[in-house]
């Protein structure tokens, strides 16, 4: 739901207008608005659901899509990844902040 | 025969390239084509029986109510898992029209296959009504519903066990243990009934990793369901309940049931 | 279940192998593997964001070389796919949801259509809300 409603406007301010220099927003306000606690503490459980599902999908996908029966490996992997990925994710949302 | 009946004839007739298989000497299955008269109202049943009856004596399938109501006749016509009941030829003209076997069940014969797999797996999730009041006493009169408790479920209750959906389901291809569409919805048909208490018993069968989890919401169910049962959609509610019953044993160990 | 079936005892049974190219049999198969690719590009796009955000918290020259690097084509090619991904994702979430919910007001089913309108009302606020906080 997080990634259904969020991303498509995240991707493409911050991913293609702003990179092209379609939209050039003032980085003081982007700067306060970005570090604000609460944009904070929305971003890091956001991201965490979008790493642990995406995670979860990438786990079936390689289950169905390409065949492989490896469960418990992949399994391990997949959640494995998220964990980790979000363990960095939080300390670098963090230093921005600090 | 002049060159215009000839003509005629080839218009009005289509032809069937049915999928062949013989256990006692077939290593595997092969094509064999039949011109069978195309007909606006005849059916790839209707074209099957014509090859039986007066073709090839040796042709297997299954069929008998020839409405869609008995669930025997599901086969893969044209790729798609159909009643051949009805499904029409003439949708197909000029054809050729192909004629499969359900996909992911073995085959027995031609177009026959072994549905014992969906024949186990169907009462593991008690599929009838489950009351925790002991014997009911039969004669002490109905339970009574209303218009909206019957609402609730009769969608789901229209299942005839075609096994369309089985054979439409990738899942259920890679991974057999995998419950399946027709069982997951008949066990969401009696949740969903106001006189049924057994919805617990259920869920503890389904919460299983390949119960309900093998499920990733292909769809292709319910798009293929002839009775419009939508599996896909009574999965999907089974698993939000699955995963609001695991927080709960979580959140309160003891007192969650 | 002990019944024994007539089925089972037969040993010549012939089972189809299912091919690692299935999904590429009928377009809904297809169109199901591009759903959950989706979340390759949405991981991508996590990434981006976090490093994005650890920029901006290093101050306006770090921002600004992001901003630089994001501004490559190559990078800009794989921003364009994921955003196209993450617009196939939401499409197929919102026609997917009104199944998985089956929402009851007063009694009366609540119409799948109107379940998925509500969505893209949401969307829609929200899209609104999150350009109206960056660029005000």
């Amino acid at each position: 739901m997080i990634a259904a409603v969020l991303l498509p406007v995240a991707a493409f301010l911050f991913g293609i207008a702003i990179p092209l220099g379609w939209l050039q927003p003032d980085f003081g306000h982007l700067s306060a608005v970005i570090t604000n606690p609460v944009t904070i503490i929305l971003m890091i459980i956001g991201f965490i659901v979008l790493i642990v599902h995406s995670a979860h999908r990438l786990r079936y996908l390689l289950y169905d899509g390409l065949k492989i029966k490896r469960r418990t490996l992949v399994g391990a992997l997949c959640y494995g990844g998220a964990v980790v990925a979000s363990a960095i994710m939080i300390i670098l949302v963090l230093m921005a902040a600090l | 025969m002049t060159l215009e009946a000839a003509a005629r004839a080839a218009e009005e007739s289509i032809t069937l390239e049915v999928t062949r298989y013989e256990p006692d000497g077939d290593t595997e299955p092969h094509t064999q084509s039949y011109v069978v008269p195309l007909r606006k109202d005849w059916t790839v049943l209707d074209g099957l029986n014509y090859v039986k009856d007066s073709l090839d004596p040796s042709l297997s399938y299954r069929w008998s109510c020839r409405m869609g109501v008995c669930g025997s006749c599901g086969m893969n016509v044209g790729g798609r898992p159909s009643l051949s009941c009805g499904t029409f030829l003439s949708d197909f003209a000029p054809g050729p029209v192909r004629v499969e076997p359900l996909s992911n069940f073995p085959v027995i014969r031609d177009l026959v296959v072994d549905i014992t797999d969906f024949l186990d797996k169907l009462p593991t999730v008690k599929p009838w009504i489950i009351r925790d009041d002991g014997d009911v006493d039969v004669h002490a009169g109905e339970f009574l519903q209303t218009p909206a408790e019957l609402d609730a479920y009769s969608q789901f209750s229209s299942c005839i066990n075609c096994m369309l959906c089985y054979s439409a389901c990738p899942v259920y291809g890679l991974d057999p243990d995998f419950t399946g569409p027709a069982a997951i919805a008949l066990a969401e048909r009696y949740n969903l009934d106001s006189r049924d208490q057994g919805a617990r018993e259920r869920l503890d069968v389904l919460i299983e990793r390949e119960g309900l989890w093998g499920c990733t919401f292909v769809g292709e169910c319910t798009r293929v369901c002839p009775k419009h049962v939508d599996p896909a959609s009574a999965i999907q509610r089974y698993k939000l309940k699955a995963a609001q019953e695991s927080v709960r044993a979580v959140l309160l160990p003891r007192g969650g049931r | 279940m002990s019944v024994q079936t007539p089925g089972r005892s037969r040993p010549r049974a012939y089972r189809r192998p299912v091919s690692v190219w299935w999904w590429l049999r009928k377009p809904t198969y297809l169109l199901f593997v591009l759903r959950e690719l989706s979340s390759i590009f949405i991981a991508w796009l996590v990434a981006f964001l976090v490093i994005m955000v650890f920029s901006v918290g290093r101050g306006a020259d770090s921002y600004r070389g992001f901003m630089d690097w994001a501004g490559q084509a190559w990078v800009v090619v794989i921003n364009v796919l994921a955003f196209a991904f993450a617009a196939l994702h939401t499409v197929t979430w919102f026609l997917l949801t009104p199944k998985a919910m089956a929402l009851r007001v007063r009694g009366r089913a609540v119409p799948a259509r109107a379940v998925v309108t509500g969505e893209y009302v949401v969307l829609a606020i929200v899209t609104v809300l999150v350009l109206w906080l960056v660029l005000r």
